[in-house]
């Protein structure tokens, strides 16, 4: 393995551990960014350069953006709550994600004989990719504008004033 | 002998009325109340005065029979039950021997009817005597023209029942309602050995008829049978039945030792004593004795006698003098005249033992009218004396009682068998005969000529102390009504020239039952030994007159007076007048063990059957106890606890929905690891 | 520097390890915000998970694996915003974004 790759690889993982550890949400937010950047990278290593850029341009550009605003308007206070920013029984969720890694884990290791080792790139051009959205995959693009749409209306009705709501 | 003629005729045809009509009108008195006592005592009358015409028509078809030369038996047969191939048959008889008694029956009857229509006139209870006087009437008929032993059973039952129900007559006095019970309970016993002997017969035969055209169990095949059985003791198979049909007749007629009952039966009205226990019911036995008597003498020899004649002979002559001892000394006026039935039926007993049916029956024919008299004269002087019963209390009688006292006198010299001009004398005279040739032994002519010296004694007694001497009573004696007196006399005309049939020299009863011819004879006189024996017999009879008249005489006497004899002879008179203490000895040992045992099944009842059943009783309660707790605890308590641990457990459960959505995500993840693992392994295996 | 077998058992296992740490921190934060900074996570690491194989596994076609990873992010957006949409509501009617009190469900 490279090296590009282990720096990478530390770089998310680390993101990814600030972001659950953290205190303040706001540097969880950030750390979260890192963390999607990190992927990015990742994504352009694989030679995924549109998924890579599209990664970028969504959650680093949308959704931490999206994240980060969340946590400015659902301030209550500044001080820390009482008893801690984990809950009481972080021990099961703890164990229990250990459990989902141990046994992802094992599984990738076991199957590593059945893996081929080098394969040729495969080669994907943005022109293939917008043929293929328009072509084949016509459907599936269409159900996800409309998710969108849906998904936009739905966010601002259910995060907007209602009448007589008092703040 | 005479041809015989066995074939039904219009007689034997309609002789089942005879007996049907009394009980028929005793069914209907029976509805009546008790106000209807003219329409009670027509009816009664009514039907036993048809019963006498049958029976008259009866008697005179039998008549006409043997003055042509034919012996008469006729039966109607009949089968009542049948069980496969055995079979119980009924029927009814017409014969000599059924007819005369018919007739006695329901004359004499008849007579005591008329009777009690003065008698009982004050009593409230009027109808319902006819009602039972009727029934009895209707039953003693029923036994009379029985031909099969089951019938005559059935009869003799009812019979039974009526002496009860007439005897507890005045139930309201425990004396009556005791002696009633007394006499049924008596006769019971008798009655179980009538059974016993009853049924061996019907085992031994296959029949109870008497007389079936030669398959009858009086005819000599099955005659032949029974003797050709024998049966332990000596005694042949028709012997012991013999002595087993004994039994019951001692029973009904008051022989030792079951005579207890019959004095103490005069606690009923008078003109039951009369009926009952004078003319009809006690002559049963003696009539059932004759009716069976070809088994009682089957096998024996000529000239001979049976072991079964010979224990009805001593036992016969051993009551004649036993009772007449007894009669000496007693003083209710009923009572007396009760001792001298059951000697008079002892009599009988042993005439029928030593000479045969017609000896026997002949005594009872005319035994009935003159003792019929005697107590409905008793009855009279009772009435006249204002219910006065002991002859201590009365006296003097002959002037004011005169209608009373004549026919009374001529009874009780009938009774005495006072030489030729009463019946009484021939019938006597026909036993102390048989009694004379007897081959056994001479000792029954001894005790019986013994016993006609005592009867004519305390007869004497009797009438000294009634009719002669002075007023000893309350109040004034007076006559009874003519409605009363009436039969007094036709009995009185009978009870002399009824003897006229049983002379030797025309002794025409016999030849009438025995089916020959008579002839007056006075060559009949002749016989070896009979004029000695009809002079001992008078001056026995004399003697016993005088005797009691120079004791007793018309003296004047007091109350308060104890008897001359009791003056003379006060140990011996005191044992006659306690009855030999006979009763007080069954008392002791006869009662008392029925009253232990009694005791004993009561105990066994209660202690030992009621605790069984108490015992299983409280078992199944414990048992339900049991079954309750096991319900309690372990099916309710099972089912409540099973609910509570569901309800636990639903709340355990539902502890896993918290609301928190944390938790939910933490199970599904879970369940994710879960199910991969699985997966994984089973794809793998 | 230590290797794996292939390229790809790497890949899994960055993806695998984000993964978890994604759902440790949705199963074990107070804050309902940082539930949802755990779901992307697990989002972004299965992302991860097809990007690679589409690299390194031979396939019929050419951009299935890529196509998928685009209408994933797509997807991941648009939930995202519904979901801090409603985190938002909450917020204004409990004035708490604490998870171990939203318990209304409780039954």
């Amino acid at each position: 393995m490279s090296f590009v790759f282990w720096l990478l690889a530390a770089i998310t993982v680390a993101g990814g551990l600030a972001a659950v550890l953290l205190k303040n949400l706001v540097h969880c937010a950030l750390a979260l960014t890192v963390v999607f950047a990190g992927l990015a990278l990742l994504f352009l290593q694989l030679d995924a350069q549109f998924a890579g850029f599209a990664q970028i341009l969504v959650y680093v550009g949308a959704v931490a953006i999206l994240v980060v605003f969340a946590i400015l308007l659902t301030r209550s206070s500044e001080t820390p709550k009482d008893g801690g920013v984990f809950s009481r029984t972080w021990g099961a969720g703890l164990a229990i994600s250990a459990a989902v890694f141990a046994v992802l884990g094992w599984v990738v290791l076991q199957s590593e004989a059945g893996l081929p080792r080098e394969i040729n790139v495969p080669n994907v051009t943005v022109l293939q990719i917008g043929n293929a959205l328009m072509g084949r995959y016509v459907l599936p693009l269409e159900i996800v504008a409309l998710l969108l749409t849906a998904a936009l209306i739905g966010a601002v009705i259910v995060a907007m004033h209602e009448k007589g709501d008092a703040k | 002998m005479f041809t015989p003629q066995i074939a039904e005729s219009a007689a034997s045809g309609i002789l089942w009325l005879i007996p049907a009509l009394p009980i028929v009108a005793s069914g209907i008195i029976a509805l009546f109340k008790q106000p209807m006592r003219k329409l009670s005592a027509t009816l009664a009358i009514g039907s036993l005065s048809c019963s006498l015409l049958l029976s008259l028509f009866a008697f005179g078809h039998v008549l006409v029979g043997w003055d042509r030369g034919s012996a008469v038996r006729e039966t109607v047969n009949f089968t009542w039950i049948q069980v496969g191939t055995a079979h119980v048959d009924l029927g009814w008889i017409l014969d000599p021997l059924a007819a005369v008694m018919l007739v006695m029956v329901t004359f004499v009857g008849l007579l005591i009817f008329i009777y009690s229509i003065g008698y009982m006139a004050h009593d409230e209870n009027y109808t319902r005597f006819f009602c039972f006087l009727s029934l009895f009437a209707g039953a003693m008929l029923g036994v009379v023209i029985a031909n099969s032993l089951l019938l005559l059973f059935m009869c003799w039952e009812l019979v039974g029942l009526t002496s009860y129900l007439l005897i507890g007559f005045w139930y309201q006095k425990p004396s009556a309602s005791a002696a009633a019970k007394k006499a049924f309970l008596t006769t019971r016993i008798g009655d179980v050995f009538f059974l016993l002997g009853m049924v061996w017969l019907f085992a031994q035969t296959g029949t109870l008829l008497f007389y079936n055209a030669g398959m009858g169990s009086m005819e000599a095949l099955k005659l032949g049978g029974l003797l050709a059985t024998p049966s332990g003791l000596g005694l042949t198979a028709a012997g012991a039945i013999g002595l087993l049909i004994f039994a019951g007749a001692a029973g009904k007629s008051g022989q030792i030792p079951l005579h207890v009952w019959l004095p103490d039966a005069m606690e009923g009205p008078t003109p039951v004593s009369a009926l009952i226990h004078a003319a009809t019911m006690v002559a049963a036995g003696v009539y059932l004795i004759a009716r069976v008597y070809p088994l009682m003498q089957a096998g024996a020899q000529v000239g001979g006698t049976t072991v079964a004649l010979t224990v009805v002979t001593w036992i016969g002559a051993t009551t004649a003098v036993f009772a007449a001892l007894i009669a000496v000394a007693q003083n209710d006026i009923k009572r007396i005249l009760a001792y001298s039935t059951v000697s008079q039926l002892g009599y009988m007993m042993a005439g029928l033992g030593m000479g045969g049916v017609a000896v026997g029956m002949f005594h009872l024919i005319t035994h009935a009218f003159f003792k019929a008299l005697l107590f409905m004269g008793a009855g009279s002087v009772i009435h006249g004396c204002h219910e006065e019963q002991d002859i201590r209390h009365m006296g003097g009688l002959k002037v004011e009682m005169l209608g009373t006292f004549i026919p009374y006198a001529i009874g009780m010299l009938a009774l005495c068998g006072f030489p030729l001009f009463f019946s009484g004398f021939w019938s006597k005279d026909g036993i102390l005969e048989a009694a004379q040739h007897w081959s056994v032994a001479k000792t029954p002519l001894y005790m019986l000529v013994f016993g006609a010296l005592l009867t004519a004694f305390y007869m004497t007694r009797q009438v000294s102390y009634v009719f002669f001497g002075n007023w000893r009573g309350h109040g004034e004696p007076h006559e009874s009504p003519s409605v009363m007196l009436m039969p007094l006399a036709i009995l009185a005309f009978f009870a002399i020239f009824l003897g006229a049939i049983g002379t030797p020299a025309w002794p025409w009863f016999r030849a009438f039952l025995e089916g020959h011819t008579a002839r007056f004879d006075l060559a009949g006189f002749g016989e070896p030994g009979l004029p000695a024996l009809m002079a001992t017999s008078s001056v026995v009879v004399l003697l016993g007159l005088v005797v009691a008249w120079w004791i007793y005489g018309n003296k004047p006497t007091r109350v308060e007076d104890p008897d001359a004899l009791e003056r003379a002879f006060p140990t011996i008179f005191t044992l006659l007048e306690g009855k030999f203490y006979i009763d007080e000895l069954y008392g002791v040992t006869v009662i008392a063990f029925y009253a232990w045992w009694a005791r004993v099944a009561d105990w066994l009842d209660r202690r030992v059957w009621g605790g069984i059943v108490a015992g299983i009783a409280w078992l199944f309660r414990e048992g339900a106890q049991l079954s309750r707790l096991f319900d309690l605890n372990w099916v309710d308590g099972g089912f409540d606890k099973g609910c509570e641990e569901l309800a636990n457990s639903g709340g355990l459960m539902s502890r896993i929905e918290s609301g928190r959505v944390q938790m939910y995500l933490r199970l599904l993840a879970l369940a994710v690891v879960l199910l991969t693992a699985i997966l994984i392994w089973s794809s793998r295996g | 520097m230590t290797g794996f077998a292939t390229p790809l058992t790497g890949y899994l296992l960055v993806a695998a390890l984000l993964f978890a740490i994604g759902l440790a921190g949705a199963l074990t934060r107070r804050n309902a915000i940082l539930v949802l900074i755990g779901i992307e996570l697990m989002l972004n690491a299965a992302n991860l998970n097809l990007i690679a194989f589409w690299r390194y596994l031979p396939h019929p076609e050419a951009l299935t694996g890529m196509i998928f990873a685009i209408f994933s992010i797509a997807v991941a957006a648009a939930e995202a915003a519904v979901g801090l949409g409603l985190v938002i509501s909450i917020h204004r009617h409990a004035h708490t974004t604490d998870l171990d009190e939203m318990n209304r469900m409780k039954g």
